[in-house]
């Protein structure tokens, strides 16, 4: 990525990235412009500069902010409309780390309202388009953050991943997309959607830029009770030695795109020609992976997202005569139908009588598959499949009918319930010129390894 | 299973809002499909198998009870409500 110097100046890069913003609007990709702070902080570094004084490791690198993470800079809206008006006292970690060396963010980006999808179709905003085809969607949930760095109006950009929600945009706009391990960077300061498997991740347009992104970033928080001691930084940067691929047979199947299947065969062939050795391998229970996550995460949806009640932030519904009145309408309005719908299965799946059959049952099923992903890294150093059974679908195509949204999600989601790290790597284009996506898995903590070894597939 | 209109109705109550009659008809669709769809970990056999809760690998961080100095002051904090009066958020009348 292109840094501040004595040549380029933050100031040059700022506004270059603000104008493409701009001539971009139709895309609908940010929420909320940082021209005015972006310009003085460019100006502040460029004066660091030019007085020899010493400046970060992203000093003057513009970038995108999902608009989930909360910082003074904009109100912080999850897309939503309960959220209006809300502009944080506090900032996020991961935005701190970021800022402290130098990043500066020129705007916030466009997601599902609260996370929640697949498409950026749900966004209270306005969806977002795709950067290779206008028709079609984002992806999603962090599909505004895709299309930023897709189309080149920033270095980088931060997303969140609950069940994919940066593999599958950045596949969809032919970007990196990485969801690091579970607890590898502080979830402070960051919107919560499902707290066992939100992950704070990056998009960017190298597995160089990831590297150094992921050795700012993560580490472990006192804010954040389940960050994960600091190992990103400590391990070394080995050299890629012949490894053992896994493939999921139960991947390669007609409910996957021709096209993603080419793509997967292809690469398979290179990384062949490379000296590293294929694997197939048999993880029966992660057909279940769809049905366990869309238990899990929407009862974590209803606890979390019972905050917003319309009293201490954001929106709140005129005219209430009684309390409850005012929760009621506060919610009915604010929030939008698909985080409705969460909110209301995961009441359903946490009810009794209900809880044994779906909660419990799902809580199980993440063991089966938690454990099946520990045996296949007893066989397999990494393990590769699509990111999505499709390449991006049209706006619409799916917004009615949310099972089929759900489907998209079919081979993202295990690894958030499972806690490893998945890395979204581009793998060509469809005849059509839509972006095709991979993902490469690998096991808790080998974040590091994963960056590296996608430079193998390049 | 089968999930009827009082049972929408009753998910709504429990998730604090409420539903028009057209949100009742077109989200309580969509929820039956998608109990329909979650239904099939029915299948799977989870005999002897314990729950997992969560992938972090500790189970208690612990740290000194003592107050540490916040990011954000009272005043910042209640400027984010709609109203306020005397350091108190005012809300409509409950009793």
């Amino acid at each position: 990525m292109k840094i501040a110097n004595k040549t380029v100046s933050a100031e040059r890069l700022v506004r270059d990235a603000l104008e493409k913003a701009k001539h971009f609007e139709n895309y609908h990709i940010f929420t909320f412009l940082n021209e005015e702070n972006a310009i003085k902080k460019a100006q502040e570094i460029d004066r660091r500069i030019a007085n020899g004084e010493k400046v970060g490791r992203l000093a003057g690198v513009p970038y995108a902010l999902k608009d989930n993470f909360l910082s003074p800079e904009g109100e912080t809206t999850a897309s939503a409309h309960i959220l209006e008006g809300f502009v944080s006292p506090v900032t996020a970690t991961a935005v701190k780390k970021l800022e402290d060396e130098g990043a500066i963010m020129i705007g916030r980006t466009n997601l599902d309202a609260f996370a929640h999808g697949s498409s950026t179709e749900n966004s209270y905003f306005g969806p977002t388009h795709n950067a290779f085809d206008f028709e079609r969607v984002a992806g999603g949930s962090s599909g505004g953050s895709a299309v930023a760095v897709a189309l080149d109006i920033v270095e980088f950009a931060t997303g969140t991943d609950t069940g994919g929600s940066i593999r599958q945009p950045a596949s969809f706009n032919g970007v990196y997309g990485l969801k690091p391990t579970y607890g590898c960077i502080s979830r402070y300061g960051v919107v919560a959607m499902a707290s066992s498997t939100d992950c704070v991740g990056f998009f960017t347009k190298s597995p160089e830029d990831m590297d150094l992104l992921m050795s700012v970033a993560s580490g472990q928080d006192e804010k954040d009770m389940t960050t994960l001691p600091d190992y990103y930084t400590s391990q070394p940067d080995d050299p890629v030695i012949p490894s053992r691929i896994g493939i999921i047979k139960d991947f390669d199947n007609d409910s996957v795109a021709p096209e993603i299947r080419k793509a997967l065969a292809e690469k398979i062939e290179l990384l062949k020609s490379r000296g590293h050795e294929i694997v197939e391998l048999e993880m029966p229970s992660l057909k279940y992976a769809l049905a366990a996550y869309y238990i899990i995460v929407p009862a974590e949806v209803a606890s979390n997202l019972s905050r917003y009640d319309g009293i201490r932030y954001g929106f709140r519904a005129k005219e209430a005569k009684t309390l409850d009145e005012l929760y009621k309408n506060t919610r009915s309005e604010g929030f939008m139908p698909e985080n409705k719908r969460r909110i209301m299965i995961g009441n359903f799946v946490l009810s009794s009588g209900f809880y044994d059959a779906y909660f419990l049952k799902a809580a199980k099923a993440r063991t089966l598959i938690i454990n099946e992903y520990e045996k296949a890294f007893l066989k397999v150093d990494f393990i590769l499949t699509p990111v999505s059974p499709n390449p991006a679908f049209r706006m619409g195509e799916k917004i009615n009918d949310p099972v089929a949204m759900y489907l998209e999600d079919m081979m993202s989601v295990s690894l958030n319930l499972a806690g490893v790290p998945g890395l979204a790597i581009p793998a060509g284009k469809t005849e059509s010129g839509l972006p095709v996506g991979l993902q490469l898995v690998g096991p808790r903590r080998s974040d590091k390894k994963l960056i590296n070894f996608a430079k193998e597939l390049i | 299973m089968d999930i009827k209109r009082e049972d929408i109705i009753h998910l709504a109550e429990l998730s604090d809002f409420s539903l028009s009659d057209a949100e009742i008809d077109s989200l309580g669709g969509d929820l039956k499909n998608i109990i329909h769809y979650i239904s099939q970990l029915d299948e799977l056999d989870t005999d002897n198998i314990s729950p997992t809760y969560q992938v972090f690998e500790m189970e208690n961080v612990w740290r000194d009870d003592e107050i540490k100095e916040q990011e954000a002051n009272r005043e910042q904090l209640l400027a984010l409500t709609k109203e306020e009066k005397d350091y108190q958020i005012k809300v409509p009348k409950v009793l």
